[in-house]
């Protein structure tokens, strides 16, 4: 059984279907990738997973136990936390109390600290600009302090979605080195990417979708040799 | 000699597209406010009728009056913060506490506890007062708000609006429509001496207990889990739910607070002004909305500093600015001179003076 099973999703906004029964699943310590154009419908998926969309119909399992109904907040409390788009960030909190909100839903005081260190250890420069409020950090810093704040929680999957996005190439390798690192660590990771070209080079598998249907998967090896994933999304003619 | 006259010709255009005639006329109306206000106070002050005493008194009496405005403007403040719409029945939450610790407070004077126990009495009737307001605050965002929270603005201040008349005439239903006396409290009456001032003990205890309390809320807001969550949801509500925060118990929890801290505000109020009153809501709420408005909606220190200087501003404000005219009982238009505030902050400078300086949204 698969650690994360997303079976038959479907979710639309009011009238406009944008999921058409997606079928995915992810195993323990392995990186997952979602790849697809703008719009195919890849944060929908993880937002449905997360519990911010409720899906019209279809399961999101953990560990055999359906989240489908659940609200947010006790998706979260079960394991499966997502480092959303575009960082959100508390801009009006510190870095220090971001991470704290990021270890919400985790019991024990002694426990937080020695979570937010080994943050620290993965990111240093967030040991540095702790006291700053996020709003003041750059762009690179903030996804750092997303997926810190992520991590917190002590997710039994993590949900990255487009952790690249509007970063500068060398954050870009920064951040998908950390990727890297927690997959070494043995943190399973679905991973949503425009960087198909990035996410198959650190994934173990990956699932093609387009305009809200999974089209095609397969290992990432056998993806970055598919001559349609070639063509379409890392750009080779 | 073609390109010189045209550009600056368009350089004024553009210069008077960007001012329209309307701003202008506001400019000069608040020019001409200022300049009324400074000619009264100099002419006021030249003619020498209050002495420095009685400058003092007014300051103080502001203070507390102040103290009391803070205190319901910091459940505005806290709501907009979370949810962005104007609670406009937190006048009534505020009503709600004082009205009902009345009754408390009348029976416990009957039975001569208040002179006995002052400070136990005193307690009780805080308890009861905070405790029903905040249960208020919960039934109306329960009932009234949470329903509507994903629909227009508009909706839901409307809704506001309903929910603050239907606990005027609820109340008035439940209590009677008169004005209720409350007791006397001896050991708050009396003065203390210094030197050439007289400072009234009572004023002394609204002022301090307002700051005190003012001060464990900020507190609790800026170190405890649960105030870093408050703020979380009033930044961003997906991105607090996705660290697992419960976004509706958050919101529950601004509105105990705001509820908490209105009657708390209810009890300083009915010490100061010895009645309560089914409709006593209406005017202190729509002073500490507009304290909340000058120190910036949704800040927590601009509610403070906004409702401190909305109580120096009104007490001061009429007699210093009008008296010097030949005005007579300027004191009478302090409501006036407070709205006609809330007027310019909104013309002027509608973020307050707190609002919104810190970073904007990201990416």
């Amino acid at each position: 059984m698969a650690l994360l099973e997303v079976r038959n999703l479907h979710v639309s906004y009011g009238q406009i279907a944008a999921l058409h029964g997606v079928e995915l699943e992810v195993n323990e310590r392995e990186i997952v990738t979602l790849i697809g154009a703008n719009g195919a419908g890849k944060t929908t998926t993880l937002n449905a997973i997360s519990g911010l969309l409720r899906p019209d119909r279809g399961l999101v399992m953990l560990e055999g136990i359906d989240l489908s109904t659940l609200p947010p907040h006790q998706i979260v409390s079960r394991g499966v936390v997502q480092v959303p788009e575009g960082r959100h960030v508390f801009a009006r909190l510190t870095v220090l109390e971001n991470l704290e909100m990021g270890g919400f839903t985790v019991r024990g005081k002694a426990e937080i600290p020695r979570r937010i260190e080994q943050v620290f250890e993965l990111f240093p420069r967030l040991r540095e600009r702790r006291g700053q409020l996020a709003g003041t950090l750059s762009g690179g810093e903030q996804q750092m302090l997303a997926m810190g704040r992520g991590l917190m929680a002590g997710p039994k999957v993590l949900l990255l979605d487009e952790p690249s996005m509007g970063l500068a190439p060398v954050l870009v390798d920064t951040i998908f080195d950390t990727v890297r690192r927690l997959h070494s660590q043995g943190t399973t990771i679905l991973l949503v990417e425009q960087n198909a070209r990035m996410a198959l080079q650190v994934a173990d598998r990956g699932y093609v979708l387009q305009t809200g249907r999974v089209v095609l998967s397969g290992t990432a090896a056998e993806l970055q040799a598919h001559d349609a994933v070639r063509e379409a999304y890392l750009g080779v003619g | 000699m073609t390109g010189r006259p045209a550009t600056s010709l368009a350089a004024i255009r553009r210069w008077s597209a960007r001012i329209n005639v309307a701003d202008l006329l506001m400019w000069i109306v608040g020019g001409a406010i200022l300049i009324f206000i400074v000619a009264g106070s100099i002419a006021t002050l030249r003619l020498g009728i209050y002495s420095f005493r009685q400058w003092v008194d007014f300051i103080v009496f502001g203070l507390a009056q102040g103290g009391v405005y803070a205190l319901i403007a910091l459940g505005y403040t806290m709501v907009y913060g979370t949810l962005r719409m104007i609670n406009f029945a937190h006048g009534e939450v505020f009503m709600s506490g004082a009205y009902t610790a009345y009754f408390l407070a009348f029976t416990l004077a009957q039975n001569g506890w208040i002179e006995r126990y002052p400070v136990i009495s005193l307690a009780m009737i805080f308890a009861v007062s905070m405790g029903t307001s905040a249960l208020v605050a919960v039934l109306v965002e329960r009932i009234a708000y949470r329903p509507l929270r994903n629909a227009p603005r508009l909706v839901a201040l409307i809704t506001a609006i309903g929910a603050s008349f239907f606990l005027q005439y609820a109340f008035r239903g439940l209590y009677g429509s008169g004005f209720k006396a409350y007791p006397r409290m001896s050991f708050l009456e009396g003065s203390w001496s210094l030197g050439d001032f007289r400072i009234l003990h009572l004023q002394v205890v609204v002022i301090v207990a307002a700051a005190l309390m003012m001060a464990v809320l900020y507190l609790f807001i800026q170190k405890t889990k649960t105030g870093k969550a408050i703020r979380a949801v009033s930044e961003d509500k997906a991105a607090a739910a996705l660290m697992g925060i419960s976004v509706d118990r958050m919101i529950v929890i601004t509105f105990v607070i705001g509820g908490l801290a209105a009657g708390f505000a209810g009890v300083l109020f009915a010490l100061m002004f010895k009645q309560v009153h089914f409709f006593m809501g209406f005017i202190p709420g729509i002073k500490a909305f507009t304290a909340a408005v000058l120190g910036g909606i949704g800040n927590i220190p601009g509610a403070m500093i906004g409702g401190a200087f909305l109580g120096i501003f009104e007490s001061l404000g009429p007699i210093l600015f009008l008296d010097g005219f030949g005005i007579k009982a300027p004191y009478q238009l302090k409501d006036a001179i407070a709205f006609a505030m809330l007027v310019l902050v909104l013309i002027f400078r509608p973020t307050g003076v707190l609002g919104e300086r810190l970073v904007q949204k990201k990416a």
